[in-house]
């Protein structure tokens, strides 16, 4: 049996972990266009949170909202018990690492990342001391008197980055800082920057909206789209579980099966499977990897498996597996994902389990 | 909050303080060319259209007023004749000098005019040419050559090379590709740029002080008579320019997609920038 | 990309325009100020560094040189005060009618300049619109006699013309500061006070030295307002050329002053120059 995963209740996993931030339904509209519709989240301390989204979800805009370069049209923000949205961005203990680095051209990389703490007027000696530390955090301690302009991108992001941090903020705001970035180079900094958050012990909120980047580093997604929050849960639990068929599909790839229950079995085409959900229409998705080929060595000969016939149509090389698109007898179409072998042909019978078709809500049209 | 530090209070008080200090003395040029009672006394009284009439029937000053166009349009023609190329060059070639060209060409708009002036009426005297309209004429499209040579650059940046390649590369050649292509592409800037020359030198007086011969312009028309009394006649005229400059401006701006000159300015009129 | 004969085409002419009408002109002024004037009113083609002796000599000269100066130096001051926070105001305003304030800066640059120095001249004198508005007020019972026919007028008058010169390239400098820059001074704690003097203010140096330049060079060459407003006591170097090419007929010796001049401002200009490549981040 399985059941509908209600959109989570947008709190922490980790009960007993304290809460950062509290986002109280935030809502804001530039012009007649509403950008986020009555948004909820908690952030608890020490977690890496990604919020996901297309371009035009709205997660920039939150972003800006927490640093404070723009106030919500309505709702709360609370750090730590005390009202954040009231405060003006440069009295807030947090700190955003801009998505083209923002680095001061006019400062040298020791200037910049000592900048937030010579504005606080502490003694040089302390200054010093600690630009030096976040310098060998970040590895760029040999750059300490380069200017901006002379550096790699992935350099100012590091700059970019140990400036932020070297003021000791309760919590860190990414904005899509990877995006400049080509890929051999974003997955090192994916690698690094997960490191740091460990290391450093803050919690970080980081933007994108690359989903494989987000799966990667977080230890909680947060899945906005058209200004709401579809789902709110561990990459795991996201990928497994998905909430709605938007969840389903933008993360990773789906089969999304679109059935009618009736007396407590699925149909899909040819398909039925048995499910303990009330009669009428349901959407079910299922991962490309969960359909096997029968009679491949890992298959069995369960009798509560789905099996379907169908023809190759694509077949695409993704190096280690292949993603093939099957047409079965009826019309439907699946999406399979098995081990690399050239030159598949002909028919093939495919197998799945009915636990693996994960029952999601349909998501709701928004303007 | 949006991060616009331009929230201190005293900063829009003193923009109107700068606005008012813009254009009062305009407005009150333009009130008192209505005054009766003649170009200064507070406050303005008989409010007449008189020195208008009087303008109108002044045969001197419409004299003069030809004579600016006249000179106007003649400079322009030179100004773009000479500061197209001068654009094209400076953006495609490189020869040895090219530095002291591109310091020449954009000199005289940050020198005194009266240097360019006055250099160019020795030339005239050694030369042995009698100074005229014809002097003006070569004064302000020398002196107005970097006028059009800036403005045409300006839209040689941000004009697609690919379009003349493609030409070239369909067959046309380069005088074709030039016409056909290039020009069409710097239209905007080329109207700019002859609006701007038109109206810098239906106003021009420093260098053409030193280049009149007989015949007046219309600056200098009036420049003669400030030096003999000042009757609101002058700010009659006045007005009238100022309505024709406003017009002119305003249309050049709209012409223009508004990019203002990149810092460095001085570097780029004189040096290396 | 280009053939020899395209390149050629677009070089040579405004090449030799250049070379005949700007750089002879200016080649021959250098070479008037090495001749001298016959009592006959002829030029008198011999070389001689007479004129340059009869700079340092008469004080006149040297005295005219440094009023100027110092006139320009107070018309940049003023410009600059009143045009940067103005340029500052327009770059980081955000509405509808950013636009439209542009525009009415720059409007008046294009204005004869000759009508503005009028406009002045008929409000500044005695019986003018300003004096007669203070007495209408009674605010004072006689008119005040400094404000036309000195330096004052001059140096009002000036910075009247160009503020908005000054402006200009300010503006053109704030507008280049990335906003992005002054959200992420914000963020790393510093007010809106502390991102102007840290932050934003540097970025715009290269704009400010390119509206001083401006204001200094081209009032410091004026020579129409003070033969307008500015009485005797206000005369500036550029008077006292267009008098020896006039009246006190002298042309080497003009020749000579105009050519110092030159130089001052060509130094200036470099060093303008050199300062805003130190002070320009790209």
């Amino acid at each position: 049996m399985t059941t509908v995963t209600e959109p989570a209740i947008a709190r922490p996993d980790k009960s007993g972990v304290r809460t950062l931030l509290d986002i109280r339904n935030i809502a804001k509209s530039f012009g007649k266009n509403p950008v986020l519709r009555d948004v909820s989240l908690q952030i608890a301390e020490g977690e890496f949170l990604t919020i996901l989204g297309e371009s035009g979800s709205g997660k920039t805009t939150l972003l800006r909202i927490i640093a404070g370069f723009e106030s919500a049209d309505s709702g709360e923000i609370f750090m730590e018990g005390e009202r954040l949205d009231l405060l003006p961005p440069y009295r807030r203990r947090v700190n955003t690492v801009f998505q083209q680095y923002a680095l001061f051209p006019h400062l040298n990389v020791e200037d910049n990342v000592g900048y937030g703490l010579r504005v606080a007027k502490l003694p040089k000696t302390e200054i010093a001391a600690r630009v030096s530390d976040s310098l060998a955090m970040v590895k760029m301690s040999t750059y300490a008197g380069a200017k901006p302009a002379n550096i790699s991108g992935g350099q100012q992001q590091r700059v970019a980055l140990a400036r932020s941090l070297v003021n000791r903020p309760r919590l860190l705001l990414l904005d899509e800082p990877l995006s400049a970035l080509d890929a051999n180079l974003r997955r090192q900094m994916q690698v690094e920057l997960k490191s740091l958050q460990r290391e450093v012990g803050i919690s970080f909120v980081f933007v994108t909206h690359d989903q494989e980047e987000a799966m990667v580093m977080s230890d909680r997604i947060a899945l906005l789209r058209k200004g709401e929050l579809e789902q709110v849960a561990s990459p795991r639990e996201i990928y497994s579980r998905p909430a709605t068929a938007y969840t389903a599909q933008f993360i990773g790839h789906t089969n999304l099966l679109r059935a009618k229950v009736t007396a407590g079995v699925a149909h899909c085409h040819a398909l039925s499977w048995r499910v303990g959900l009330p009669d009428g229409p349901a959407v079910f998705s299922l991962r490309p990897e969960n359909i096997r080929l029968a009679g491949s060595a890992t298959a069995n000969l369960e009798t509560n498996f789905v099996r379907v016939r169908g023809k190759i149509e694509g077949q695409a090389f993704h190096g280690a597996t292949d993603l093939l698109q099957i047409v079965c007898d009826d019309g439907l179409r699946l999406s399979v994902r098995t081990a690399t072998r050239e030159n598949r042909q002909g028919d093939l019978l495919l197998e799945f389990s009915p636990a693996d078709a994960v029952p999601v809500r349909e998501s709701s049209g928004r303007g | 909050m949006s991060a616009a530090p331009g929230t201190s209070r005293w900063l829009p008080w003193h923009a109107a303080v700068v606005f008012g200090f813009l254009y009062l003395p305009i407005v009150t040029l333009i009130v008192y060319s209505f005054n009766g009672a003649g170009v200064g006394g507070f406050p303005p009284r008989n409010l007449t259209l008189d020195w208008y009439r009087m303008l109108f029937a002044d045969d001197a000053i419409w004299e003069s007023v030809l004579n600016s166009l006249v000179v106007a349009f003649a400079a322009m023609a030179i100004s773009l004749s000479f500061g197209i190329p001068a654009a094209l060059a400076l953006d495609r070639t490189n020869f040895p000098g090219k530095t002291l060209f591109r310091r020449l060409v954009l000199l005289p708009l940050i020198l005194p005019g009266i240097i360019t002036g006055l250099s160019l009426l020795m030339l005239f005297r050694e030369a042995d040419v009698k100074l005229s309209l014809v002097t003006i004429v070569l004064g302000h499209g020398t002196a107005l050559i970097s006028v059009a040579t800036t403005e045409v650059f300006a839209g040689l940046q941000k004009m697609d090379r690919a379009q003349e390649e493609a030409s070239l590369d369909l067959g046309a050649n380069y005088w074709q590709t030039f016409w056909r292509i290039t020009i069409p592409n710097l239209r905007l800037s080329i109207i700019c740029a002859a609006l701007l020359i038109f109206t810098l030198s239906m106003d021009e007086i420093a260098v053409s002080f030193f280049l009149i011969g007989r015949d007046n312009t219309l600056p200098l028309e009036i420049w003669g008579r400030l030096r003999r009394g000042i009757t609101p006649e002058i700010n009659a005229i006045s007005s009238i320019i100022f309505v024709f400059s406003l017009i002119a401006i305003i249309t050049w701006y709209r012409l223009r997609i508004v990019s203002p000159a990149a810092p460095g300015v001085v570097a780029e009129v004189v040096g290396t920038a | 990309m280009f053939s020899r004969a395209y390149k050629t085409a677009i070089t040579a002419p405004p090449l030799l325009w250049v070379m005949v009408f700007l750089l002879a002109p200016y080649g021959l002024l250098f070479c008037y100020s090495f001749w001298s004037v016959s009592p006959s009113q002829t030029i008198v083609h011999t070389w001689t560094l007479d004129n340059y002796r009869e700079l340092f000599r008469v004080n006149v000269y040297l005295q005219t040189l440094f009023r100027s100066m110092w006139i320009a130096a107070r018309v940049t001051i003023f410009s600059l005060l009143l045009g940067y926070p103005l340029a500052y105001y327009l770059s980081f305003y955000r509405g509808a009618k950013k636009d439209v304030f542009y525009q009415l800066v720059i409007i008046p640059l294009w204005v004869s300049y000759l009508v503005r120095a009028y406009a002045w001249k008929t409000i500044l004198g005695s019986d003018g619109v300003l004096n007669t508005l203070l007495q209408y007020l009674h605010i004072t019972k006689h008119p005040l006699e400094f404000l036309l026919y000195s330096p004052v007028a001059v140096v009002l008058t000036l910075t009247h013309i160009y503020t908005p010169f000054a402006f200009l390239p300010i503006y053109a400098s704030l507008e280049h500061v990335p906003r992005n820059l002054v959200e992420a001074s914000h963020d790393l704690g510093a007010s809106p006070l502390q991102t102007f003097w840290r932050v934003i203010f540097p970025l715009s140096v290269p704009g400010v030295l390119a509206g001083a330049t401006f204001a200094f060079v081209l009032s410091f060459g004026d020579f129409l307002a003070p033969l307008l407003l500015g009485g005797p006591s206000g005369i500036m170097t550029s008077n006292i050329v267009v008098s020896l090419f006039g009246a006190a007929y002298n042309w080497p010796l003009g020749a000579a002053i105009s050519f110092c001049m030159l130089l001052l401002v060509l130094a200036l200009l470099l060093l303008s120059e050199q300062m805003e490549k130190k002070w320009s981040f790209r």
